[in-house]
């Protein structure tokens, strides 16, 4: 598939899970896809990074599931902020383990999982559908319910997948994709590179093979995809770049010349090239 | 006299947070806390485990900014331990085999933490780094603090409570709070605990060169202080070494003192 194609599949009020953690293997290029089509009004589910501040900056956003919105190296995502602070979309904030269980019991198709997790903080407070549970036992414990995420469509990318739909993830972490995959309806997977089934086992153990085909719909090629977040051992985060991303936050003139050039592109092939252009003239100058 | 400096005085007293932890996962979040469990564990508490800020957990002691990878590693004898991605972290969190050192935006005398949010958290003033981890962290086990802007996030009652203080976890049901401690907070000031009956929170050592007065007026609300206050230790020689030329040769330490 392409990104365009994928994209075709989701709709406007949609909740969208995506894979990855903060600015680390994001799936940028399917993100910028729904930029160039007129879906809005989503409900974002994720380990927050610059897929949640972009689309809260192209005003596409509703409502945010979330664990943290960070890009890491800059502790707070800076479109994210602005969100919040003009109170343009509704938060839905969950301690970073608690968003793991709430993954957990839309994949195991149980209405909540229980944990200590968040009892006594504000997150109770400012969520007021959240339900707490006592202890079937008689030991009396107070538990707070964390709810299963119903989510419509995830996206994740992957370092390699086969055409089936079999993902494998090369770096220090997985995240938490596979739980995306397996807790969506569908679940769509960008990867750096498509190879045959018999070569999965050709850069990493059996390990790294964590995404069945089960639970793919649709995998597209897509180098460089997850671009300017992480991407280990393929490539690391490209910190100018974010840098730029950032800054583009506080200047609306800067976020302006931000979409022309780097998100108001036919395709993910554009901006590859766009960035290959970027580096050619960044070796020039030096 | 020693010559330490007051980064090197607090690095100490945060390590002395770890003291008498044994064999459990030391993760401070942040390159100060994190260069005090280093020295925790180069030091006394040799058997902490402790990552080197991405997934693995590594032998031997790793400068500040290095992970794994970098080149000369296995010369300074880092060796990878164990394997811990974010999602077996939360199952060591919820284990409780876990003592984390979070910063605080805001803190109040029960040990309210705050560092998601200014004002109102529905549309807030200031939108900070969110709740994170705190919460489930905090509830699960043992959490100590490092704030080095005391008189700014001291306050009488912070704005939303990301990490729950004792007040709060008095209030839940038998059971639900058994495994909270807050087991101290460091300042650029002092060194705090909350050993009262009460779970308040009580003046532990001020750092030398402080005077309790300075203390008490960068603190809003009411302190318990012991009729004796220690002063915070100073840095031994062997920690002066290590802290200097092995996990911070390049002072990234100073960065919060400017």
């Amino acid at each position: 598939m392409t990104e365009d194609e994928v994209v075709t599949e989701l709709s406007s009020g949609m909740t969208i899970g995506i894979g990855g953690w903060g600015s680390r293997r994001k799936p940028m290029s399917l993100v910028r896809a729904i930029l160039r089509t007129d879906l809005t009004d989503l409900h974002v589910v994720s380990y927050g990074g610059p897929d949640v501040g972009l689309l809260c900056a192209a005003g596409r956003v509703r409502k945010i599931t979330y664990g943290f919105v960070s890009l890491d190296s800059i502790p707070l995502e800076p479109h994210f902020r602005v969100a919040r602070q003009t109170g343009s979309v509704e938060a839905r904030e969950f301690d970073e383990g608690a968003f793991y269980l709430g993954l957990l019991a839309a994949v195991h198709r149980v209405p909540f999982y229980p944990t200590r997790a968040g009892l006594g903080s504000d997150m109770l407070t400012y969520n007021p559908e959240l339900k707490t549970v006592t202890s079937p036992y008689g030991d009396g414990t107070e538990l707070v319910a964390v709810p299963a995420f119903d989510i419509d469509v995830s996206l994740v990318h992957m370092n390699r997948a086969d055409a089936a739909g079999n993902g494998q993830f090369l770096g220090p972490d997985l995240y938490f994709d596979d739980l995306f995959a397996m807790a969506a309806k569908r679940t769509f997977m960008s990867c750096e590179r498509v190879v045959a089934t018999e070569d999965l086992l050709a850069e990493g153990s059996v390990h790294t093979l964590k995404i069945p085909r089960l639970h793919t719909d649709g995998v597209v090629e897509a180098p460089g995809g997850a671009h300017f977040t992480e991407c280990p051992p393929d490539y690391s985060r490209d910190e100018a770049f974010q840098r730029e991303y950032a800054a583009t936050a506080r200047d609306t003139d800067a976020w302006t010349r931000f979409r022309a050039d780097w998100l108001d592109l036919p395709s993910h092939d554009a901006y590859r090239a766009r960035l290959a252009d970027r580096a050619d003239s960044d070796g020039a100058e030096q | 006299m020693s010559n330490a400096t007051i980064d090197e005085i607090c690095l100490v007293a945060l390590a002395e947070a770890f003291r008498g932890d044994g064999e459990l996962l030391c993760h401070p979040m942040g390159p100060f806390p994190v260069a005090a469990g280093r020295l925790a564990r180069a030091s006394f508490e040799p058997d902490l485990m402790l990552t080197d800020t991405i997934a693995y957990a590594v032998v031997g002691t790793l400068p500040l900014g290095a992970t794994v990878g970098h080149p000369g590693a296995a010369d300074e004898g880092i060796v990878v331990e164990g394997y811990l991605p974010f999602r077996t972290v939360f199952d060591q969190a919820w284990s409780g085999h876990r003592h984390v050192v979070m910063g605080a935006s805001q803190i109040d005398g029960h040990g309210n933490q705050n560092f998601a949010a200014i004002g109102d958290y529905r549309k807030p003033k200031a939108q900070l780094l969110g709740l994170r981890g705190a919460p489930g962290n905090v509830i699960n086990h043992t959490t100590s603090y490092w704030i080095p802007n005391q008189a700014r996030a001291f306050v009488d009652s912070v704005d939303v409570v990301s990490g729950p203080g004792y007040d709060r976890v008095a209030a839940l049901p038998e059971g639900s709070g058994r495994f909270h401690e807050i087991r101290r907070v460091v300042t650029e000031l002092a060194a705090y605990d909350f050993e009262t009956p009460g779970h308040t929170m009580r003046l532990r050592s001020v750092h030398p060169g402080v005077s309790l007065d300075a203390v008490l007026a960068a603190t809003p609300f009411e302190l318990a202080v012991p009729e004796n206050v220690p002063a915070s230790r100073l840095p031994t020689a062997e920690e002066l070494h290590l802290i200097r030329d092995v996990i911070d040769p390049k002072g990234i330490r100073k960065h919060e003192f400017r």
